[in-house]
């Protein structure tokens, strides 16, 4: 099974990887982190999160950590 | 092209004296834009460095060269350029980062006639430039100011090893006048022991953090330790390296101050003077920073009168004054550009001021 | 068994967390810096030359040797660096302003010179750091802090396309200008550094890359919005492609 793993004290808000996704698996939460923003969050209820990284190349602050394929 | 000759006498000019001591002193790369009266320097150079596998490059720019210079020093090699005053403005920047980044730049600055282009008779006129700097913010350079085409050679050696002791970028301060006259000058092995650069030059990140040579600091508070450390080390060097020639000052009722070339002619006033019945010494500061302003003082409490002799409109007269702190009058014997004013007319002037 | 195919690169300092405004593209091409730093395997023989605008921050988030620069002079100090060490890589990082207004006299002659450095160029169009002001590569029309009714030849003249530039110089062995405004344009640019990077590795001369990339705080756009700007109204002056390569074959 394919999923990304997030650093949600690095995430800016700038929701790039939201529209990135193709699953559009990555929404917007309503926890915010410690620099007060609303960060994103990997929901992939039915395991169709392909691993293609698309997000992670997208995110401009390495908040999307690591990509696993599976 | 002139042969690096060690151990040997011969009769160079001071550009040469220079280029030559740098070549000994193990200079590796040396950048610069060619300016009169100094360019013999970068074609001895250019000449040089190639035949011997180490770099040069013709600089775009004075502003290039400067930083070039940064870039080679920053890796822990010893690395310089040459420039005059006009030259030497467009540097200033280049010499303030060096300074805040405390990195062992060699500046030669052979002085020309200013302010503007003015024009290539010698001058002393950037004795503010070098000793007060142009570039922003508080940071002093080393200043050595040759007054023999031997000296060009002996403090050449000297500059690049303070500069590498203390990681500071260190000028020596030339005239137009030194650069371009011939005297018999002998390259001794440079006298200096090679510095350590292991603990701070970039060199790559191989089995250790990354190295990060910078000034920026966004927190005024780093700002403000940065800068108490680096004036102690401007109070170290003053007090060990202050360095300066005087002649017949225990007597003196009169002590002329004057630096470089100048101070021939003042040295043959002084005993000029002494015939005459006047009884005059000389003080001439071979380091610029750091001034000997203790021995002045002390000097001060005694002496009758100071004479600084300087071409330009009276430059190191104000250092004179502040190291004199009113204990005693200080006067100017000045010309604003050209050959120093000629010992009978020093005396002439003394004469008219005691 | 899960494989990964994404990772933070080694490079990138350990907790380092990029300083730059949201959804800034400057936050993707340090990515892709370290991850060819990586994949070459030069990171302990690397030596930047810093810079002076938002790209001033690098040294704070690569695990590398790192000089500070004035602003504009980091060719300069790359040059001095590359001499003194022939067989360091250096590279610089700098923005258009950096690279190709106030230090496009350094950039131009090292390129001339043919030094063996590499060289990345951030074109916003704008002065980000000081807060949008109009740059060396503002387009025509475009409105910014310093020219509020948009660029015109009357008062602000031209842009400048910087890879053109650089590829007519002999000493280039490489230039290119790619975009971070797709995946696939990033992948694009990501072989881009890498073969700017080789050239001087190969000995070949200047490596040059020109990045368009965002700058949403001062176009006062989201991150989304911005990329369509690059799509819709920079890369029909600044065209993507390859200037110069001299490995190219045929």
């Amino acid at each position: 099974m394919s999923y990304i793993t997030i650093d949600r004290d690095k995430c800016k808000a700038c929701y790039l990887c939201v529209n990135e996704c193709p699953k559009k698996l990555i929404k917007i939460s309503k926890t915010k982190n410690s620099l007060g923003n609303n960060i994103v969050e990997f929901c992939d209820e039915k395991g169709e999160c392909l691993g293609c990284a698309m997000c992670a190349m997208r995110c401009p602050d390495l908040a999307i950590e690591e990509v696993y394929k599976g | 092209m002139v042969e690096c000759l060690k151990d040997k006498k011969v009769l160079t000019k001071g550009n040469y004296a220079i280029a030559n001591a740098a070549v000994l002193a193990g200079c590796q790369c040396y950048f610069g834009y060619p300016i009169t009266p100094q360019s013999e320097i970068g074609e001895f150079m250019s000449g040089k460095m190639q035949e011997l596998g180490r770099a040069y490059v013709s600089a775009e720019s004075e502003l290039a060269a400067i930083n070039m210079v940064i870039g080679a020093v920053s890796t822990g090699v010893k690395a310089m350029t040459s420039s005059s005053s006009c030259a030497v403005a467009l540097m200033q920047e280049g010499l303030s980062y060096a300074a805040a980044d405390e990195l062992p730049v060699v500046l030669v600055s052979v002085m020309r006639g200013g302010p503007g282009l003015g024009n290539i008779y010698p001058s002393q006129g950037d004795y503010f430039q070098a000793t007060k700097g142009g570039g922003d913010g508080d940071y002093k350079l080393i200043v050595l100011a040759p007054s023999t085409v031997q000296e060009c050679a002996d403090l050449t050696y000297k500059a690049f090893y303070l500069a590498q002791k203390y990681r500071n970028p260190t000028v020596l301060l030339a005239d137009g006048m030194l650069g371009q006259m011939m005297e018999p000058v002998e390259y001794k092995q440079n006298p200096y022991p090679e510095i350590d650069n292991s603990n701070w030059a970039l060199t790559g990140a191989k089995g250790r953090k990354g190295r990060i040579i910078r000034s920026y600091a966004p927190l005024a508070s780093d700002r403000c330790e940065f800068l108490e450390k680096l004036y102690k080390k401007y109070k170290l060097i003053e007090e060990n390296e202050t360095e300066w020639e005087e002649i017949g000052v225990e007597d003196a009722d009169v002590v002329l101050v004057s630096f470089g070339g100048t101070a021939r002619n003042v040295k043959i006033a002084a005993k000029m003077c002494r015939e005459k019945g006047i009884k005059a010494g000389v003080l001439r500061p071979i380091t610029l920073f750091p001034f000997p302003h203790k021995r002045l003082f002390e000097l001060s409490k005694k002496v009758k009168k100071f004479i600084t002799v300087e071409v330009n409109m009276g430059q190191m007269v104000n250092d004179v004054r502040l190291a004199v702190n009113g204990n005693a009058p200080v006067e100017l014997i000045h010309k604003p550009v050209g050959i120093p004013p000629a010992p009978e007319e020093i005396v002439k002037q003394i004469e008219e001021l005691i | 068994m899960a494989e990964q195919v994404f990772k933070i690169p080694d490079s990138i300092k350990k907790n380092a967390k990029f300083s730059y405004c949201p959804g800034c593209d400057h936050g993707v091409a340090t990515r892709l810096v370290a991850e060819v730093i990586d994949e070459l395997g030069i990171r302990e023989k690397t030596i930047l030359a810093a810079s002076v605008g938002c790209s001033v921050t690098l040294y704070d988030f690569l695990e590398i040797d790192s000089l500070e620069a004035p602003h504009g002079r980091a060719m300069a100090e790359a040059t001095g660096i590359k001499r003194a060490c022939p067989d360091k890589f250096v590279f610089t990082y700098q923005g258009d302003g950096d690279f190709a207004s106030i230090g496009l006299a350094e950039s131009m002659h090292a390129a001339l010179r043919g030094e063996n450095i590499s060289a990345i160029c951030i074109n916003n169009t704008t002065y980000g750091m000081t807060g949008g002001q109009l740059g060396p590569t503002t387009i025509m029309g475009q409105k910014t802090t310093t020219s509020p009714t948009g660029r015109n030849r009357e008062y602000y003249g031209y842009p400048i396309k910087i890879a053109e530039h650089i590829a007519l110089c002999d000493g280039t062995a490489y230039s290119a200008r790619v975009s971070l405004d797709t995946v696939a344009n990033i992948r694009k640019a990501k072989q881009a550094i890498k073969k700017a990077f080789e050239v001087q590795l190969k000995g070949l001369g200047f490596g040059f890359v020109e990045i368009l990339s965002t700058c949403p705080t001062n176009w006062k756009m989201t991150p989304d919005k911005a990329h369509e700007r690059v799509r819709n109204e920079m890369m029909p002056v600044f065209k993507l492609g390859v200037y110069k390569d001299i490995t190219a074959e045929g």
